[in-house]
């Protein structure tokens, strides 16, 4: 098998996902097409040597429809003989664009390509390409279809993470941003999306609240006691009939945010990168893909994670740092408890619940920061993994060179 | 012209007149006969040029009552031998096509159809109206329209799922369907299904008028550029109604009722595609449920059985009816109260006693209540109030029972209070009279020793609230002659409740099987089952409310009592079990006696709502292990069903009707299952037994099959042949 190799991580900022956020005058297919701008830019490269650029979008609909990553490839004028192919395993999506990339390369059928991930929130909402999961009655009623906070709420529920448990969770994630920002540890991937002018629309993750304190957080209201209340409780008792009642502890300051951003990785052999005069950055230890129990959701990182382990011959212990998206507290504290990771190791510059979660880039983006992380912490190896929709899981491990 | 069913007049203006109205019936069904002169009529109304429009009326009071019942059940059971499954399913399905395809004609035969609702229309006769171009109803307040299939485990047929959601949106349309939901022509025009209401003399006229006037002969959805109210599922606003709908049912059903669910898709399918496909969708859905034992079964009791059963059925055939005009009912507490109601209600004149007026007044109070509340709810009338009261005479005095048909004691359970009011109440009743007791616990032959003629004495066991519940138990004690129990059975059939006939035994029939079930949760936590498993697995599997709840209900204090009083009779028989210790660890040591003192397996916070005791675990060990949730489902059907055969076996039940009819009507033993009996003979006697063996080795002796489902395994056999009610009464 050929050795896959990252030589370059970018990733926008991340703009609120709401009509008054920055980035929303921005359109989807121009946030994708500024980070494959520099990804050319600041690589020098000849893009006719690129043979592939796939990118996870999860949304697929009206401007981010129809194969957003090849218009993207021409709207940021690579060479015409580069392809691009859209990927959707929802929230993972971003890294299963990386790992497809990658696994091209590995299979020896292409040299150089791109992984990669775009979702502006704030002009295609989530949902806005429906799908079949919640509203055909065949599939989610033998699936006991919830909506993902139910799940995470579940997952407090049964692991017993009580709201003091996740809103403590959440202030971390919000104290280990605001100083990674601070000592400008995301400076190499960061590039500011700017206008037609040159002029900055925005440089910095804009929907982060450093002033977040354990009272201020205790205030809010849980966002899915409502939604349970009318039914869904009731459908997670009979998949978990063990549950008498469903603590509702998930609110919006300590569920990942709705933000609109874009990532691109460059991967390529170790051949066409001494041809293009690239330096290795890290390689592609292995990566996977696993499907868990899909009522409760999100349980998928624990079992992906022990999969591409496996397949590395590596253990827990054995991964410097790990990377899991900040989609709810309760899933990464859960990731903490089953695997015994400590929290130190783990979301060292915080996370999606600081930053916010752009569904289709987060993947490439948080493979990006971690991989930034390895080589300011000096460290070897890391583990970057998301849950998924539908109950699944993606894993990539990566070392560095 | 006139066809065997129906007649068609053409009147002046070309507009032909259908009179639905099947001879020697009193009311009209869709069956294989009315069928095939609808059919005729329709081909007739197509080609005769003479004729401009239609309208269909009945001769009935009724319009049309629905499908027949019976013949659809020769279908499922496969009559006319077909040659192969594939074949029987197929035959099924076309000619459900069949009688599809013939109202599709009807709405598309290019002349304007109106349906002219004198009455009743349910299921398929509501379906025909759904398939005519206009709808005008008589304003009678009794007339019922709706699709009520699912509440027999089937799903309309006749289009109804396709149409219904067409003409008034898939929000309006899927509760209607589901629930099986009657309105009144009113509330039938206000949710769009009748297009006008008029007065019974004007129904033809406006019928006609419409033809004449408006007689647009396209459906909605046949014309160009139509859109479904509410938009389809995946059109904007549309898809809310799904998601939210799935989980509505899953919490309502618990996923045990497939023709929720096949309504449902059907509906979400079907409206996504042309009518006829739709129609097809819902023909193969129909078909599924159709063949689904679970729906057989649910016809069976639900429908035809407990029709059989108002009707008398278990009625001894050769005494005179008596009509029930007067009765007394000793006791005014909450069942006396609720007695004395459903007897007014019904026209009887009611005395009803207690010790003091205070008491006997506040009865009375009982039946207010609910009165105002009816009125609230425009079901009731102020006079029709004042009618009922006046029937209801609450009083101390014994005299005022002279001349009462029927007395029904409803006091405390303790015979001697039971033989005192028997003795006063028979020294002012007629030799002929009969005394009833609504005792729920004690043995009929037992009590019956206090009355000076045990002969006319015998069991009326109502369920609480007594105004909700349709079921009445009455128990046979020895020496109960056919008189009192047929005069039993006509009061039964005055207050419209549904009654079963059971011998005596402790508990009878009802309150002894219902019993296992709150037993077996109690069992269950004594194993060290998580106590929030034992209750989501009652409930899951279909009973009303889960066990330990209901152990709270009762009272643990009372369990305790129970046990007690048991083991004292039993002596060195008595086997006692891990519930034994504890409920007295409950009751004695923790002083957690139930609901009524706000400690029990539950706590009761004030103005909260109830949580399991944390405490529970302090008492018994939660196991390491815990058991799959479909294994204590099991436990708590067939520990029922068990409990059921053993009743037949023991002659205190006598009739399978009565077994599972009155299962689900009194204490709610899961309905999809079609009742205790039925659920044995569908799994198979034998494969019931092999469980039964292995739960027994497994949880205890209680799960030893009887000898008669061992030797009905061993032969095959089920309990509707082997007691065929129809045989049995010939």
């Amino acid at each position: 098998m050929t050795d896959c190799y990252i030589y370059d991580a970018v990733r926008t900022p991340r703009g609120k996902g709401k009509k008054d956020g920055s980035l929303h005058e921005v359109t989807a297919l121009e946030l994708a097409t500024q980070t494959l701008k520099a990804i050319k830019e600041r690589n020098e490269l000849d893009t006719a040597e690129v043979d592939d650029v796939v990118l996870g979008c999860v949304s697929p609909v009206n401007e981010q429809g129809g194969d957003i990553a090849r218009i993207a490839v021409l709207n940021a004028e690579y060479d015409q003989s580069v392809s691009g192919v859209q990927v959707n395993r929802f929230c993972a999506s971003g890294l299963e664009a990386v790992n497809t990339a990658a696994a091209q390369v590995m299979a020896g059928q292409h040299d150089m390509t791109i992984g990669g991930g775009v979702e502006s929130m704030s002009r295609v909402p989530m949902g806005a390409d429906k799908g079949s999961w919640a509203t055909d009655p065949s599939i989610a009623f033998k699936s006991y279809f919830l909506p993902q906070g139910i799940g995470a709420d579940l997952i407090a529920t049964i692991d017993g993470f009580s709201r003091d448990d996740v809103d403590a969770y959440a202030m971390e994630s919000q104290k280990r941003a605001k100083q990674a920002w601070d000592e400008g540890r995301f400076e190499k991937s960061v590039v500011a999306v700017k206008d037609i002018n040159g002029l900055t629309i925005l440089d910095n993750d804009e929907h982060m609240r450093p002033e977040s304190t354990m009272q201020s957080l205790a205030s809010l209201k849980p966002s899915f006691a409502e939604q349970g209340e009318f039914a869904f409780d009731a459908v997670a008792q009979q998949r978990y009939p063990e549950v008498e009642r469903l603590d509702h502890v998930h609110h919006a300051g300590n569920s990942s945010g709705i933000v609109d951003g874009a990532a691109a990785v460059l991967l390529g052999t170790k051949e066409i990168g001494e041809k293009l005069g690239l330096k290795p950055r890290a390689r592609i230890k292995s990566f996977a893909s696993i499907g868990s129990e899909p009522a409760i959701m999100l349980t998928g990182p624990s079992y992906v994670t022990e999969k591409a382990l496996k397949r590395a011959g590596m253990a827990v212990g054995d991964i410097d740092l790990y990377e899991l998206n900040e989609a709810f507290a309760s899933v990464v504290l859960r990731f903490m408890k089953v695997l015994n990771i400590d929290h130190d190791k783990i979301n060292v510059n915080g996370g999606a619940i600081a930053m916010g979660h752009p569904l289709g880039a987060t993947g490439a983006m948080i493979l990006g920061t971690v991989l930034d992380e390895l080589e300011r912490s000096d460290k070897e190896t890391a583990l970057t993994t998301l849950c998924v929709g539908a109950g699944m899981g993606t894993a990539t491990i990566i070392e560095r060179v | 012209m006139s066809w065997e069913n129906m007649t068609l007049d053409v009147d002046g203006d070309g507009i032909g007149l259908l009179t639905w109205d099947m001879p020697g019936r009193s009311m009209n069904v869709l069956g294989a006969g009315s069928l095939k002169d609808f059919g005729e009529v329709i081909q007739k109304v197509m080609t005769d040029d003479a004729i401009k429009g239609l309208v269909i009326t009945s001769g009935k009071p009724a319009f049309i009552a629905g499908a027949d019942l019976s013949e659809m059940e020769g279908s499922a059971s496969g009559a006319g031998a077909p040659k192969s499954e594939e074949e029987r399913v197929r035959g099924q399905f076309e000619s459900g096509l069949k009688f599809n395809m013939l109202l599709r004609e009807l709405e598309t035969c290019g002349k304007p159809v109106a349906a002219a609702i004198n009455g009743t229309a349910l299921g398929g006769g509501l379906e025909v109206c759904l398939a005519c171009h206009y709808r005008v109803a008589s304003d009678n307040p009794k007339t019922q329209l709706g699709l009520p299939e699912a509440k027999v485990g089937l799903l309309p047929g006749g289009g109804g799922t396709q149409r219904l959601p067409r003409l008034i949106g898939c929000a309006a349309a899927l509760p209607l369907i589901m629930q099986g939901t009657a309105l009144n022509p009113q509330k039938a025009a206000k949710q769009g299904i009748v297009h006008k209401v008029v007065p019974e003399a004007e129904l033809i006229s406006e019928a006609k008028r419409w033809i004449k006037e408006e007689g647009d002969a396209e459906q909605p959805w046949d014309k160009k550029g139509y859109r479904i109210p509410g938009g389809g599922p995946y059109d904007r606003g549309g898809g809310i109604t799904w998601v939210m709908g799935n989980a509505m049912l899953r919490k309502t059903t618990y996923g045990n009722f497939p023709a929720q669910k096949y309504i449902m898709r059907c509906v979400y399918e079907g409206v996504q595609v042309p009518i006829e496909a739709g129609i097809r969708i819902e023909q193969r859905y129909f078909v599924k449920l159709l063949n689904d034992p679970a729906s057989r079964n649910m016809i069976r009791s639900l429908f035809l059985s407990s029709q059989e059963l108002n009707k008398l059925a278990r009625r001894p055939k050769d005494i005179p009816t008596t009509d029930v005009k007067k009765i007394g009912v000793l006791g005014a507490g909450m069942m006396g109260a609720g007695i004395a109601y459903v007897s007014a209600l019904a026209g009887i004149e009611v005395i009803l006693i207690d010790r003091d007026q205070e008491a006997a007044d506040k009865g009375k109070d009982y039946s207010v209540k609910l009165l105002d509340k009816a009125i609230s709810k425009k079901r009731q009338s102020e006079e029709g109030k004042a009618k009922i009261l006046e029937l209801i005479t609450p009083t101390t005095d014994y005299d005022l029972l002279k001349g009462s048909d029927l007395i029904i004691e409803a006091v405390f359970e303790d015979r001697a209070i039971k033989a005192d009011v028997t003795a006063k109440a028979e020294a002012q009743i007629a030799n002929d009279a009969i005394f009833g007791s609504n005792t729920s616990t004690l043995p009929i032959t037992g009590l019956a020793e206090a009355s000076s003629r045990p002969d006319n004495f015998i069991g009326i066991h109502f369920f609480s609230p007594v105004d909700r519940m349709p079921l009445v138990e009455i128990i046979r004690g020895e020496k109960t002659s056919d008189a009192a129990l047929a005069r039993s059975m006509d009061y039964v059939k005055k207050i419209r409740k549904t009654p079963i006939v059971v011998n005596d035994s402790r508990g009878f029939y009802t309150s002894r099987v219902f019993g296992t079930y709150v037993g077996e949760g109690v069992a269950m936590l004594s194993e060290g089952v998580t106590p929030a498993l034992i209750e989501n697995a009652g409930k899951m599997t279909g009973m009303p409310v889960a066990p330990l709840a209901l152990n709270d209900e009762v009272s643990l204090e009372l369990g305790y009592h129970v046990r007690e009083q048991t083991k004292k009779d039993l002596g060195d028989k008595y086997k006692s079990g891990p519930a034994d210790t504890l409920l007295e660890e409950m009751v004695v040591k923790r002083g957690r006696k139930g609901k009524k003192n706000g400690k029990g397996f539950y706590d009761y916070p004030e103005g909260g709502q109830k949580r399991l005791w944390p405490g529970l675990s302090e008492i018994i060990q939660e196991a390491d292990e815990q058991p799959d949730v479909d294994e204590l489902k099991k436990r708590f059907l067939y520990i029922q069903a068990l409990e059921t055969a053993r009743c037949f076996e023991e002659n205190v039940l006598t009739d399978v009707r009565d077994a599972d009819v009155g299962a689900i009507m009194g204490w709610g033993f899961a309905p999809y299952t079609g009742g205790p009996l039925s659920l044995i003979d569908t799994v198979g006697a034998k494969t019931f037994v092999e469980e039964c063996d292995r739960l027994a080795q497994k949880y205890g002796e209680r799960f030893l099959p009887t000898p008669l489902l061992r030797e009905m395994a061993d032969k095959g056999e089920t309990f509707y042949k082997r007691f065929d009610p129809k045989k049995a009464a010939a």
